[in-house]
C-alpha cells in the first residue's frame, strides 16, 4: 500500500480557493449537475466519489472550464476558469488523449503550450519521462504504448507543466494494480511538489490513500463534503453508506 | 488484335529508347500536376482545417458547397478558366491562355475542393478526439489548426493523393486552357487523346503505360510513406 505523501514543498496557492456557487448543468431537460456549491482550500487533497452517472466527470470538466455551466459560477481565486486559469492547471482524462507524436514530443507539446522556453523543455521532458519510468520509450510513438504506459504518460505530461492544480478523472480505472501503483506514485509526487490534487475515483481504497477530504456526489448533487476520515468512518448520507458498503447505489 | 500487339511492341521500344518527345510530355505533365497539387494543398489544407474547427453561421452551407465542388466537371472548369484568361476576360491582360500556368490554374481549381473536403473530414474527426485535451492546454486558433494538421499528416497524404489522381488523369480542362500545343502545353492525357484520334496508337499506348506506371508508383510511394509514419513516432 502506498503511504500518504507528506507535503514537502509549499503548495502553489495562486489558483486557490476554488469557489463553486449554485452550479447547474442541464441538458435535454435533465439537471446533470444540480445546484452544487462548495469551497476548496489550498493545501489539501480532494477525492470526488459517487456512483456512475453522479456527475463526477462532468463536475471536473465544469470546474476546469472545458464546458460552460447552465447557471451558477466557478471561480479560482476569484477568476473564472478561462485561458490563464486553465494554464495553471492540468487535467488527466479517464481515457488518455495522446497526440500522434513520440512520447517525448507529447510532453514537449504540453510544456510549449504552457509557455516553457525551448531550451528548458528538453531537460524538463526528459526528467518527467524518467520520473514516470518512460525514459527508455522517449522516441517511441505514444499511441503504440500499452494502456498503463499511456496513462502514465498522460499523468507525466500533466505533472511536467508544474500545475497549481492537478485534476484527475479516474486515472487508474482501467489499469492493473501494477500500473495503478505507478500512476499513484506519480500523483503522490506531484502532491509533494505542491500541486493541489482533485481526483475523481471510484475506488474507496484510492481515495483513502490520497485524500484528506471527500466530495460525495449523487445524481448531480453534492451530498457530502467532509474530511476523509469522517467520510469513511461515519458517512452522513444513506447513499454514501450504501456506496461504501459496496451496495448498488441507484 | 494484330494492331494492338504491334502498338504494344512499339510502345515498349519508345519507352526503352528514351524517346525525346515522350520524355518532354511526361516531364511537363509531372511539373503541371505537381504544381497544381502543391498549390491546391496550400489552399485546401488550411481552409479544410479551418472549416473543421471554426463555428460560424453559414459553415454548413460552405461544407456542402465544397463537397459538391469535388465533382466539378473538368470541361466546365476549363471553360470558366478559359473565359477568365482569354483576351476579353478579366485576367486576359496576363496573357496566360495556352501556357502551362493556365493549366496549373485549371488543375488547381479542380483539385482544391477535393483536398479541402477530405482535409475537413480528417481534421474534424481528429478534433473530436483532441478537443478536450487541447482546450485543457488552452490551445486555440491557428496553433490548434497547426497541431491538428501536423498530427493528421498521415491521413492528409491520402487527400493529396486523391488530388493528384484527379489532376493527372484529367484531360478536359487542360486541353481547353492549354490548347495541346506541341512542346509547350502537351501533357500525357492530351497527347493520348490526340495521338489516338490520329491513329498513332503506339505513342498513345506508351503514354498510357507511363501514366499508369506513374499512378501506381505514386500510390506505392505514398503507401510506403504512410507506413513509415505509422511505424515511426506518429502512429
Amino acid at each position: 500500500m502506498l503511504e500518504r505523501p507528506i507535503i514537502s514543498q509549499p503548495a502553489r496557492t495562486a489558483s486557490m480557493p476554488l469557489v463553486v456557487e449554485d452550479l447547474v448543468f442541464a441538458t435535454g431537460g435533465r439537471r446533470l449537475i444540480d445546484g452544487i456549491s462548495l469551497r476548496l482550500e489550498a493545501g489539501r487533497r480532494t477525492a470526488i466519489m459517487g456512483p456512475n452517472g453522479a456527475g463526477k466527470s462532468l463536475f471536473l470538466r465544469l470546474i476546469h472550464g472545458l464546458i460552460a455551466p447552465s447557471s451558477g459560477r466557478v471561480t479560482w481565486n476569484g477568476r473564472p476558469p478561462e485561458r490563464d486559469v486553465r494554464l495553471a492547471q492540468a487535467m488527466v482524462f479517464q481515457r488518455p488523449v495522446l497526440l500522434r507524436r513520440s512520447v517525448a514530443a507529447n510532453i514537449d507539446y504540453a510544456l510549449k503550450a504552457h509557455g516553457v522556453a525551448r531550451r528548458e523543455r528538453t531537460a524538463r521532458a526528459a526528467a518527467a519521462l524518467e520520473q514516470a519510468g518512460l525514459g527508455h520509450l522517449a522516441g517511441q510513438a505514444a499511441r503504440l504504448l500499452s494502456g498503463g504506459e499511456q496513462q502514465r504518460l498522460a499523468v507525466a505530461r500533466a505533472i511536467a507543466v508544474a500545475p497549481d492544480v492537478l485534476l484527475l478523472d479516474e486515472p487508474t480505472s482501467s489499469l492493473d494494480p501494477h500500473s495503478t501503483l505507478k500512476v499513484e506514485m506519480l500523483i503522490a509526487r506531484a502532491a509533494q511538489d505542491g500541486a493541489r490534487i482533485v481526483l475523481v475515483t471510484h475506488d474507496p481504497g484510492q481515495a483513502k490513500r490520497f485524500a484528506d477530504e471527500v466530495l460525495f456526489l449523487h445524481r448531480g448533487r453534492l451530498l457530502e463534503h467532509t474530511p476523509a476520515e469522517i467520510f469513511f468512518d461515519t458517512p452522513r448520507s444513506a447513499e454514501a453508506r450504501s456506496f461504501l458498503a459496496g451496495e448498488l447505489v441507484l | 488484335m494484330q494492331d494492338f500487339g504491334e502498338a504494344v511492341g512499339l510502345a515498349g521500344r519508345l519507352l526503352l529508347s528514351g524517346d525525346e518527345t515522350l520524355g518532354e510530355i511526361v516531364w511537363l505533365s509531372l511539373k503541371i500536376n505537381a504544381g497544381a497539387v502543391a498549390l491546391a494543398a496550400t489552399i485546401g489544407m488550411p481552409l479544410g482545417a479551418t472549416l473543421a474547427v471554426a463555428r460560424f453561421p453559414g459553415r454548413q452551407a460552405i461544407v456542402v458547397l465544397i463537397n459538391s465542388l469535388m465533382g466539378l466537371p473538368p470541361v466546365v472548369v476549363g471553360l470558366l478558366v478559359y473565359l477568365m484568361l482569354s483576351n476579353a476576360g478579366p485576367l486576359g491582360v496576363l496573357q496566360l491562355l495556352y501556357t502551362p500556368t493556365a493549366m496549373i490554374i485549371a488543375q488547381t481549381v479542380l483539385v482544391t475542393p477535393i483536398i479541402t473536403a477530405l482535409t475537413r473530414q480528417v481534421i474534424e474527426d481528429l478534433d473530436a478526439e483532441y478537443r478536450e485535451q487541447l482546450d485543457s492546454f488552452a490551445v486555440s486558433g491557428l496553433a490548434r489548426i497547426g497541431t491538428l494538421l501536423l498530427d493528421a499528416r498521415a491521413s492528409l497524404v491520402t487527400a493529396v493523393l486523391a488530388g493528384f489522381g484527379r489532376s493527372v488523369a484529367e484531360v478536359g480542362a487542360v486541353i481547353i486552357v492549354g490548347g495541346n500545343i506541341n512542346h509547350v502545353t502537351r501533357v500525357m492525357t492530351t497527347a493520348i487523346a490526340l495521338e489516338t484520334s490520329k491513329g498513332n496508337l503506339a505513342l498513345a499506348l506508351a503514354l498510357g503505360f507511363v501514366l499508369l506506371t506513374l499512378a501506381i508508383a505514386v500510390n506505392g510511394a505514398v503507401g510506403g510513406l504512410r507506413l513509415a509514419m505509422v511505424r515511426g513516432a506518429h502512429a
